[in-house]
């Protein structure tokens, strides 16, 4: 059975750092780093592009505000037309306090539905947890994985290169 | 001078930064885990059990005064004619400024780079949404009717009626329901590595299997970090402008009136700061007895609530300056009614009130200007709840003495609330307490992933100092 990939343990973020510098220098593109805390940066080192879940706040946040404004626009012109003290139908200024508020919470949504979707998560198992060493990712280990699934994986070389890396422990990890 | 270069040399520092170390010590990463997670894997203290029950029997209490509200109705309450606003929109707006200091730790400390509020956000953050849940009560009794709280929402009904979208107090529905939903995604957002760590080191079944639910499946991929870590700024930025909203609106709730007292453009900052203000305090008052109860001194010290005081004595002077400026507008105007309902504010018969909040939330805070207080333990806790006491009257004094006193002198009044008013109010700290009870219990109550970012070794560069400098290439970070 082909293995889900390898795994390799560093001492801390500093050769961590300097290893996922090798691995990308080698041109890797199935590969990631596992670690307690986010270490700030380490996208360049891992040759990774900026996150997209900004445009996702921007859409939703603009989406909210308008679907905010639309609401009260909606029920106070079609819906229910009342005058209130005289005002026009649609007294838009005293309308932007809730549009601003569902604006909000449109761009809260966004982020968090953002990241979950371009995270892949909620993700119900996953084969790194098949290691029972990674489990120590979440309290004070450092790990980078490379699939099998890389078209410059070779168990030998990519094994090799790691320990070159300063790599402490390495494991292939069943699929 | 001297005196602070030698303080500066007595404390630990920071290898890298040269600064105070934010975590007393010197912990390894691994030392950080067992602190927090101890609390939720070991039996906890018999305290935990008397406080809980004691939560309990407030919450009630609360149970038994709603319930017999929705039987008897509001005429329970001491609401009356001129008071027709009582003790539960000062209980609303008390729990709703308590909610904001979580957010304003979490969210505003962030964007500002203030590395030290990672010891204290998840615990201000929960105080948050439990103090929100609490405010959410009020609005929704009030009426005595909680069944007719659909009429709030936006939704079509049988009545063919839509709410009025122009009333502050429908900006007040979604101000603070958005807020409520904002800030528990913001909460759990923070939660998901810590949920992470705590089913990694699940050694029962059910445990493994809830807190594995709860983390998502999270593995601590940078590929994951990056987008989590471009999440949380923008919840940041998203939150920071939301938290001065709310309170804004809330102030609207008055200013928008024509009521002597309440009618007033300085209502949004002055409520924004008092509500700043009395969160930090509630803050103080929890962590002052979570970090004795469940040994993280060494996590939360003293550094953080010197810088807790600090900002409490900015907020309360801000306050402070508010009162004074609403008195002198109200002679400045010309405005008799102003200047009548002021001068009775602090003269009349709810004197006693007036000068109460002046002493808890004005003069007592600036025993702060001095370090040795704003490092002592008792005298944070006494301060903190003099905070407490203080902004309850704040809100208590402007609802009761601007309606007591109405233009027709013959609808004069002296507010007295009734033993319902008191039960329902003490029966809302029972909820606050319970939630918080079973929060320290269940769910670690420091953000273990943020910490640990915070300690010196997780710098890179950290452990091997000869790469320092612009030669090492892709090495900076920005920080």
């Amino acid at each position: 059975m082909k293995p889900y990939g390898i795994l390799a343990e560093f001492a801390n973020p500093d050769t961590l750092w300097q290893a996922c510098e090798r691995v990308r220098d080698s041109g890797f593109t199935h590969w990631d780093a596992h670690t307690p805390f986010p270490i700030h940066g380490l996208e360049r080192a891992m040759g990774l592009k900026r996150s997209w879940v900004s445009l996702v706040v921007l859409t939703l946040g603009l989406g909210g505000a308008a679907a905010g404004m639309g609401l009260q626009w909606w029920a106070s012109t079609q819906a229910y037309p009342l005058v209130v003290s005289g005002k026009p139908m649609f007294s838009w200024p005293a309308f932007v306090p809730i549009m601003f508020e569902c604006g909000v919470l449109g761009g809260a949504m966004g982020a968090f539905f953002g990241f979950l979707g371009l995270s892949r998560l909620p993700q119900h198992n996953h084969p790194l947890f098949n290691s029972t060493r990674f489990e120590g990712f979440s309290d004070d280990r450092f790990f980078i994985s490379i699939e099998a699934e890389d078209p410059n994986f070779d168990r030998e070389g990519t094994e090799s290169l790691l320990r070159q890396a300063g790599a402490q422990y390495i494991e292939m990890v069943e699929a | 001078m001297a005196e602070a270069q030698k303080d500066l040399d007595r404390a630990e520092l920071d290898p890298i930064e040269r600064r105070p170390a934010l975590i007393e010590g010197n912990p390894e990463f691994h030392d950080i885990t067992e602190a927090v997670a101890r609390p939720l894997e070991w039996k906890p203290p018999l305290g935990w059990y008397l406080f809980l029950a004691f939560s309990l029997s407030l919450l009630g209490l609360l149970g038994i005064a709603l319930g017999w509200l929705v039987w008897e109705g509001t005429g329970i309450w001491g609401n009356n004619v001129p008071v027709a606003w009582g003790w539960p929109i000062v209980n609303f707006v008390f729990w709703v400024g308590i909610g904001h200091a979580g957010t304003l730790i979490s969210a505003v400390l962030f964007l500002f780079r203030q590395r030290w509020r990672t010891s204290i956000n998840r615990t201000a953050e929960a105080m948050t949404l439990f103090a929100v849940a609490c405010a959410l009560i009020f609005p929704a009794i009030h009426t005595g009717r909680p069944w007719l709280d659909y009429w709030m929402m936006p939704i079509p009904n049988q009545m063919s009626l839509w709410p009025q979208f122009r009333s502050p107090l429908m900006w007040d529905v979604f101000a603070v329901n958005i807020y409520g939903t904002v800030s528990l995604i913001f909460w759990y957002l923070g939660l998901i590595p810590d949920l992470a760590t705590m089913r990694d080191r699940s050694t029962t079944k059910l445990r493994q299997t809830l807190y594995g639910i709860f983390s998502l499946g999270w593995r601590g991929s940078h590929r994951q970090w990056l987008h989590y870590e471009r999440a949380y700024l923008l919840l940041a930025g998203l939150a920071t402008p939301l938290v001065l909203s709310v309170h804004s609106v809330v102030s609207f709730d008055f200013a928008t009136s024509q009521l002597p007292g309440w009618h007033t453009t300085i209502f949004p900052p002055y409520f924004v700061a008092g509500a700043i203000f009395s969160g930090l305090a509630m803050v103080i008052t929890l962590m002052v007895i979570c970090r004795v109860v469940f040994k993280m001194e060494h996590i939360v010290n003293m550094l953080h609530f010197d810088r807790m005081a600090k900002l409490i004595l900015a907020t309360g002077t801000i306050v402070g300056y508010a009162y004074a400026t609403e008195f002198f507008v109200a002679w400045y105007s010309g405005n008799i009614y102003e200047y009548f309902t002021f001068r009775n504010r602090a003269l009349g018969p709810f004197a006693w009130a007036y000068w109460t909040m002046i002493t808890c939330n004005v003069i007592i805070p600036q025993v702060f200007w001095f370090k040795a207080a704003r490092r002592s333990i008792p005298v944070l806790f006494i301060i903190s709840i003099f905070v407490n006491i203080g902004m309850w009257f704040e809100r208590f004094v402007i609802v009761v003495t601007s309606l007591h006193r109405d233009f027709m002198p013959s609808s004069w009044d002296y507010f007295t609330p009734t033993f319902w008013d008191i039960a329902t109010f003490l029966g809302s700290f029972g909820l606050f307490f319970t939630l918080f009870t079973l929060f320290v219990r269940f769910v670690p109550m420091v953000a273990i992933a943020e910490v640990k970012g915070v300690l010196p070794q997780a710098h890179v560069h950290h452990h091997n100092p000869i790469v320092h400098g612009p030669a090492s290439a892709g090495g900076s970070h920005d920080h």
